[in-house]
């Protein structure tokens, strides 16, 4: 934008008070997002920063709101985690692999699948729980374990990290593959070691993102059965809790007590939700590169 | 020479047909196979134990009913308190994301500076990273008590609270989306106007907003389908039981709480009880899917637009 350009827009406003009026609209729109975002900090650590602490980490749940904690939450959403990345990253790069470079967008099944896939991102949790709890949980007679809900978590955030995935490898310039493909490569090793290596950033970022949503997630779990009082250590293939599911169990208490450990609880999940947020930022400013 | 070289043309085709590459595309094409997997096996999950329970209720007592009791002796099973529920705390939260993050989204994409842009934005869609079971928590903990004590006669559940918590955290979809759409008008457009003298108003409300409406209306459908489908807000703050009700201030149950509510318990598979869970999630399921393809369709319309 030149000098002049700016001088022109930025000159007295004459749209008199309505004009003043709209800016102080959008200014407020704005604003009551922040406001409830900070409130609502606000309110969770004033509730239960006095509860965060070697308890909350180290001991199980218990009727006792003194003695409780949510050491196999923590693990559990932990377990739920490392699965959830060892599932999703295969899985969602070999899709969206498939669709940017081997896919011939005219073909009517290749163009279906694209809707399926942004369709499936926009399904509400509860229906993957629905899902979980016919076929994995009842159907498979896997039982209502941590296998279960790291793969119905799995199911949720795919459609997010083939959508990342996609757009990161659609920033890899073209000249890169001619570059290789002149040079001999076949499309494997084009994709393998050109266009992935570049893509790298964003795939990690997106996948990152993805994480933090799925760790976040309750209602697909309360279908998979994580509502059950577990006070052992978690295993894939027994029963779990997961923190968020912790944190539910709690706040659906009517005594005051569980109110405030429920607090300490959602201030463990948003500092791994926070973290992971910022390292996915992190990542995506300290790498990406610009063609 | 150079014409010998046009008579033969150049062979591009590989000389010998690489197994390995087609492999690899037959992995990726299988990957790619799992999404279609997942709506098969929801279609498949939710419709067939959902026809098994059409058998039992007739579909018209399921679709026009307003008695939800399915759990009670004698039974009654009216979906009609579960979608009012769903749709008063929906309207809620619309009361909040539509104006506001259309609000936003405007600020975002016509008052604001690049610089501004790129921090505020990260910064809103921190809203939408916090997990849902937290706003539940804030809106039982928070909002009720201020609504309270701002003199509105709401219990310890009611629809309102549980909907504008749920409208601040779906107000950066709508201005995600919506911005998007805003900046994809081409800026020709703006130019224009500001040389006739318009004001930067005017610009936005008559010039950007309607150049961009299809992605701003798919933001909305976007948000609704969200709304209808969010669970662990109403279940924590919205209250437990069924409520034929168009009275904000009161607790309703919702499609996705009693699905929750009834799934997580040890209900006997193949017992009604049991079918209702995929009855309503069919309910559930078919208003969002309808919602969601009109706004791919509306998304892609402003993509073909200006692109």
């Amino acid at each position: 934008m030149s000098a002049d350009e700016h001088r022109l827009r930025s000159g007295r406003p004459r749209g008199r008070w309505s004009g003043r009026v709209f800016y102080a609209f959008l200014l407020l729109s704005l604003a009551i997002g922040f406001a409830t975002l900070g409130a609502l900090l606000v309110q969770v650590v004033a509730e239960g920063y006095k509860w965060v602490d070697a308890v909350l980490f180290l001991e199980p749940p218990s009727a006792n709101p003194k003695i409780a904690g949510a050491e196999p939450a923590i693990l559990a959403t932990i377990y739920l985690g490392v699965l959830l990345l060892a599932f999703t990253i295969p899985l969602g790069l070999g899709t969206a692999i498939y669709l940017e470079e081997y896919a011939d967008r005219n073909r009517w099944y290749n163009r279906l699948l694209e809707v399926n896939i942004q369709n499936l991102a926009a399904v509400p949790s509860i229906v993957y729980g629905i899902l979980g709890l016919a076929f994995l949980v009842r159907g498979l007679g896997l039982g209502r374990v941590l296998l279960a809900g790291a793969m119905i978590l799995t199911l949720l955030v795919l459609p997010t990290v083939i959508i990342a995935a996609r757009e990161a490898i659609r920033g890899v310039p073209d000249s890169i593959r001619q570059g290789a493909y002149a040079l001999g490569a076949t499309k494997w090793q084009v994709v393998w070691r050109q266009v992935l290596p570049a893509a790298t950033p964003g795939i990690a970022t997106g996948s990152i993102l993805a994480l933090s949503r799925g760790l976040g997630e309750t209602a697909p779990l309360l279908l998979v059965g994580a509502l059950t009082y577990v006070a052992f250590n978690p295993t894939p293939l027994g029963e779990f809790t997961a923190l968020p599911v912790q944190i539910f169990q709690w706040v659906a208490r009517p005594q005051d007590e569980f109110r405030v450990l429920a607090a300490a609880g959602i201030i463990v999940l948003l500092g791994i939700l926070l973290t992971l947020n910022a390292f996915a930022i992190w990542l995506r400013n300290r790498y990406q590169r610009r063609w | 020479m150079a014409t010998r070289e046009a008579a033969a043309p150049l062979r591009l085709r590989a000389e010998r047909r690489r197994w390995g590459e087609d492999v690899v595309k037959g992995v990726l094409a299988l990957c790619a196979l799992v999404s279609v997997a997942t709506t098969v096996g929801i279609v498949v999950a939710l419709f067939e134990p959902a026809i098994e329970f059409f058998r039992h209720v007739s579909i018209v007592d399921f679709l026009t009913g307003k008695n939800w009791a399915p759990l009670f002796e004698p039974s009654s099973f009216g979906v009609l308190p579960l979608i009012a529920g769903t749709l008063l705390v929906t309207a809620c939260a619309c009361l909040v994301c539509v104006p506001f993050g259309l609000g936003a989204a405007i600020y975002l994409s016509e008052y604001a500076g690049a610089k501004t842009r790129n921090t505020l934005k990260p910064m809103l869609e921190i809203l939408a990273g916090v997990p849902t079971v937290v706003y539940g928590y804030f809106a039982l903990t928070f909002v009720s008590p201020l609504l309270r004590d701002v003199g509105l006669p709401v219990g310890v559940f009611s629809a309102l609270s549980a909907g504008l918590v749920m409208g601040v955290m779906l107000l950066p979809t709508v201005a995600s989306i919506s911005e998007d759409s805003m900046a994809a008008v081409p800026s020709d457009l703006r130019d224009g106007a500001y040389a006739l003298g318009s004001t930067r108003l005017q610009v936005s409300t008559r010039i950007v907003v309607p150049a961009a409406i299809s992605g701003i209306i798919a933001s909305f459908v976007l948000a609704i389908s969200r709304a209808v489908g969010e669970t662990m807000i109403v279940l924590v703050a919205a209250g437990g039981q069924p409520n034929w009700t168009w009275n904000p201030m009161e607790a309703v149950q919702t499609m996705t709480a009693f699905i929750a509510g009834t799934g997580q318990g040890d209900v006997p598979t193949g017992s009604i009880e049991y079918k209702t869970i995929f009855a309503v999630g069919a309910t559930l399921f078919v208003m969002t899917l309808v919602m969601n393809l009109v706004a791919i369709r509306l998304v892609r319309r402003y993509r073909e637009a200006y692109e």
